[in-house]
């Protein structure tokens, strides 16, 4: 592959002018001056259009009577790259399993969302979220009951059969 | 209407009332040019700038006081303490007290006697502005001297240099105002303009390029910021100064770029006066009147506040077109290289300035000796010549000998010498071009 050289060339000295560059630029800047191309984003009155695919904070899917849809496999700790999920599990009378903790620590995960990808029953979630500060460390530890708190759109997983997402 | 000045008493009370309202408002006006530049600088690179304190960031300036009052002072350990702290005093002082000579609005009728609007009509009105103006570079200097950083050091020694090449220039370019305003009181050189009719910006038009580039120079604006140079000293003199004494040299900048705006408009944009001779209004023997008749009998003026109040619209109007301009030219042009700075100082604008008294005081000479009285028509010569001298500036500027850059200083020479080998060169013909650049890469060898 050949390399290209871009030749940029000097004016030629007899050519070149001080005065007259200066004044279209000044021309220039007063274009930009009376008529700036709006680009900035007022961020916190507009909001940004997050992608479909956006992995951010997680959030934990509920039965309809309010029961976590975790079973406590054991996948997601497992899997995740970072090791920031805490899971201790628990069976109930009827022998469904259930997590007795479930904690997720905001600030070691990487938000690759292999958990989502690798839980069987579709519970734990990334989202389509970041507003997510807080005043201290501690409360980057999401619990169970937080997690199954939040409200935010959960994230469309990448679709190998479908790469383009047509 | 009792058109007589006011004294005594009232003349007190109206004096302090001036004095008390004309620096609130240059500080007021200090404080808005601080955020006009950020806003304006954002415009022009697409971008917002601050616009969240207050509607349209409007409190802006009063967020960065409180900011910069609260802000740690800091002493550097070695830093020459006295000269430390009055380096940011020596530097704010006569940026703020020279705006007094200038005047501002038409004199204003009250029940007591007509007031002038002017804090201070001294007699040697120009020459204050001009001694007290190169007081300020003192503190620059001061200040980057006492820090003892070599930053700071650096940006000191370029402030006096910068400051001795332009005030020359400076002062050589007022010479042809005041040939014509014959005074250097800033009240008679408005009162001049309105008696010709025109503003000096046209008959003195060299004169007014020549001070608008060296009052850039003189307030360290770009692109004669050398003493700031961001990417070369840090921040230049004031490099080691925190909190109030930073804002100090800022407020000092602020100002000095106001007093200089304020100058421009009142020496070539007829200050106060607006078009017509509805608004002229002048001291003559002990009378307020605006003009003579045919016959050299006084008219006498008739003041009025809508007046007083149109004309310091109009003042304000003119003062504030200087100042965007200050701001529109500081985010167009980069800075000068400093070898560039004192070239066009020494060997542009000194000779021009003096090659230029001549001319005018040749013109006002032949004027007088044919007879032709001081008005509208003398203006017009004046301005003719003007003009021709105007275009010649320009055209040999615009020829690019004058302020090149190093490498096409370089490629100038080589291409002389190679033309004395026989080279032949077509202009604009593409073999042209192609020996050119092969001619830069040799020079890069």
């Amino acid at each position: 592959m050949a390399v290209s050289v871009k030749v940029m060339r000097r004016p030629e000295p007899e050519r070149t002018s001080y005065l007259r560059a200066a004044l279209s630029g000044m021309a220039l800047t007063f274009r930009h001056m009376v008529n700036p191309h709006k680009v900035t984003q007022q961020y916190p009155e507009e909001q940004t259009q997050l992608s479909p695919r956006w992995r951010g904070t997680h959030r934990m899917e509920v039965h309809a009577d309010g029961r976590p849809k975790c079973v406590a496999c054991g996948l997601c700790p497992t899997v995740c790259p970072a090791n920031c999920i805490r899971l201790v599990g628990g069976e109930d009378d009827q022998g469904n399993r259930y997590p007795i903790v479930y904690e997720i620590d905001e600030f070691r995960c990487v938000f690759c969302g292999m958990c989502q990808e690798v839980c069987p029953v579709e519970a734990i979630h990334v989202g389509r979220h970041f507003e997510n500060a807080e005043y201290t460390r501690e409360r980057f530890v999401y619990d169970l009951d937080r997690l199954m708190a939040q409200e935010h759109p959960t994230t469309l997983l990448w679709d190998p059969s479908d790469p383009l997402s047509e | 209407m009792d058109l007589q000045p006011i004294s005594g008493v009232p003349a007190l009370i109206a004096q302090s009332a001036k004095v008390v309202a004309v620096f609130s408002v240059v500080m007021l006006v200090v404080a808005y040019t601080t955020l006009a530049e950020r806003r304006v600088s954002a415009f022009i690179q697409d971008r917002l700038g601050p616009n969240r304190v207050g509607p349209f960031g409007l409190l802006q300036p009063i967020a960065d006081g409180i900011k910069n009052i609260f802000k740690e002072e800091t002493f550097p350990a070695t830093a020459s303490r006295f000269f430390f702290a009055l380096g940011p005093m020596l530097t704010i002082m006569p940026a703020v007290v020279t705006i007094a000579v200038i005047p501002f609005a038409a004199p204003l009728p009250t029940p007591w006697g007509v007031v002038d609007m002017i804090v201070a009509d001294v007699p040697i009105g120009i020459l204050y502005i001009l001694a007290l103006s190169s007081v300020g570079v003192y503190g620059v200097v001061l200040g980057g001297w006492a820090s003892n950083n070599k930053y700071a050091f650096l940006g000191g020694l370029r402030a006096s240099a910068q400051m001795v090449s332009y005030e020359v220039a400076l002062g050589l370019s007022l010479i042809a105002v005041l040939m014509l305003g014959g005074n250097v009181t800033l009240t008679e050189i408005v009162r001049q303009q309105q008696a010709m009719g025109l503003w000096f910006a046209l008959p003195l038009s060299l004169a007014f390029i020549l001070f608008v580039i060296a009052a850039f120079a003189e307030t360290n604006r770009l692109p004669f910021d050398m003493p700031e140079a961001e990417s070369e000293l840090i921040t230049g003199y004031h490099t080691e100064y925190s909190a109030m004494k930073f804002s100090m040299f800022m407020i000092g900048e602020y100002a000095h770029m106001l007093t200089a705006s304020a100058l421009m408009a009142t020496l070539f944009f007829g200050g106060w006066d607006l078009p017509g001779s509805w608004d002229d209004a002048f001291w003559y023997q002990g009378q307020l009147i605006r003009g003579f008749d045919a016959a050299g009998v006084p008219i006498a003026a008739a003041p009025a506040v809508w007046k007083t109040l149109l004309t310091l619209g109009a003042f304000a109007f003119k003062t504030g077109f200087f100042l965007l301009l200050y701001i529109w030219i500081r985010w167009t042009l980069p800075r000068f290289r400093y070898d560039q700075v004192m070239q066009l100082g020494w060997k542009v604008m000194l000779p021009t300035a003096l090659a230029y008294i001549v001319v005018v005081a040749g013109t006002v000479l032949v004027l007088d000796l044919v007879g032709v009285p001081y008005g509208f028509a003398f203006g017009l010569v004046l301005t003719l010549v003007s003009a021709l001298c105007t275009g010649a500036f320009l055209f040999a500027l615009d020829r690019g000998r004058i302020i090149t850059g190093a490498a096409a200083v370089g490629e100038q020479k080589l291409l002389a010498a190679r033309r004395r080998g026989g080279l032949e060169l077509a202009p604009g013909s593409a073999a042209g071009a192609e020996i050119a650049s092969a001619a830069v890469v040799d020079a890069g060898d």
